[in-house]
């Protein structure tokens, strides 16, 4: 084999910088790492059914709930979806539809008076 | 995270975004799944408190039943993962032990809605009984339709594995089977709260007053 040819091989066989971070391989985490956070997917959903039974005000209780289930949600996207660790293009995708869908539902909701207080 | 993470190679023909097609089509079509059950809560939260005869969310609610049913949901995300890590790993006997623990969890939670549907329309509560029944459950009737058809895609990669009509690489399958799964999950820790427990709470806050 030529030098030239092992150059080209060893070329062939390093990835390609990716100045934007996008790229189609990927790191997955390992079974430990999923089953840690399925531990706190767990305790958050336990949390979660514990202050639906407080009796603490609704505002407070309804914040509470949001935020906990915003912070499942992420876990889930983040670490079972892998969007932490595929391309970017991905998330970008993803986050479209969802921010879309967001927008467009808030605006009919607070157009019909949902969020005004009657 | 170098000891917790293991490198994944996809098998992919070239492509124009450099990307696999079958994986960006698939966060498309979620992305898209994203505006179905947007209306579908959207509609859900218009017409709450809006129904002018019971049966009501705190009638008929039993949040202890619908807790344990979401436990095994996400169990059933879990097992769902730990399925393409040894698909990953190439250990194809425990891959598809985990995706028929994922199905057989599935199962339970439609099961479980079933039943939670059953015992509802025996409590009052049918489509057409008011706003609240209408809304409640074309919304979880849809959610637990894309369970079916997800317990119904992880059954045909276990038959296709078992076939040998998985590619070599089997990881990859089970990844975008794993993205529609891990999709449905996410749907359903938003219904749980929106729909389940922010009823509860407020009716909690009441008791407390």
């Amino acid at each position: 084999m030529s030098e030239h040819e092992s150059d080209l091989q060893r070329e062939l066989a390093t990835p390609m910088p990716d100045p934007h971070g996008e790229v189609a391989h990927s790191e997955h985490p390992s079974p430990k790492a999923y089953i840690r956070v399925g531990l706190v997917l767990a305790g958050l959903t336990a949390l979660e059914v514990a202050v639906s039974y407080s009796h603490e005000g609704a505002r407070l209780i309804t914040g509470a709930l949001l935020v906990l289930m915003f912070l499942k949600f992420v876990l889930v996207v983040l670490w079972f979806m892998h969007l932490k660790f595929d391309s970017r293009r991905y998330s970008r995708f993803f986050v479209m539809g969802l921010a879309g869908s967001i927008t467009l539902y808030a605006v009919v909701l607070m157009t019909l008076g949902v969020f005004g207080g009657k | 995270m170098a000891d917790t993470t293991v490198p994944v190679k996809h098998t992919e023909h070239a492509t124009t975004t450099g990307l696999p097609s079958s994986k960006l089509a698939m966060w498309l079509f979620l992305s898209s799944e994203c505006m179905l059950f947007g209306a579908l809560i959207a509609t859900y939260v218009l017409y709450r408190g809006a129904s002018v005869k019971g049966p009501y969310p705190v009638d008929v609610f039993d949040i202890p039943y619908t807790s344990v049913s979401t436990f095994v949901l996400l169990a059933s995300s879990l097992s769902m993962v730990l399925a393409l890590a040894a698909a990953q790993n190439r250990d194809i006997v425990r891959m598809r032990l985990w995706l028929l623990a994922t199905a057989m969890l599935g199962l339970t939670f439609v099961g479980g809605q079933v039943y939670e549907f059953t015992s509802f329309y025996h409590e009052g509560l049918s489509l057409t009984t008011n706003l609240f029944g209408s809304s409640f459950y074309v919304l979880t009737g849809f959610h637990g339709a894309h369970v079916t058809l997800g317990i119904l895609m992880l059954l045909s990669l276990v038959g296709m594995s078992m076939n040998d009509r998985l590619p070599d690489e089997q990881a990859f399958p089970v990844e975008l089977v794993g993205l529609y799964w891990h999709f449905v999950d996410i749907v359903w820790i938003v219904i749980f709260v929106v729909v389940y427990l922010v009823p509860a709470g407020e009716a909690a806050s009441k008791v407390g007053k």
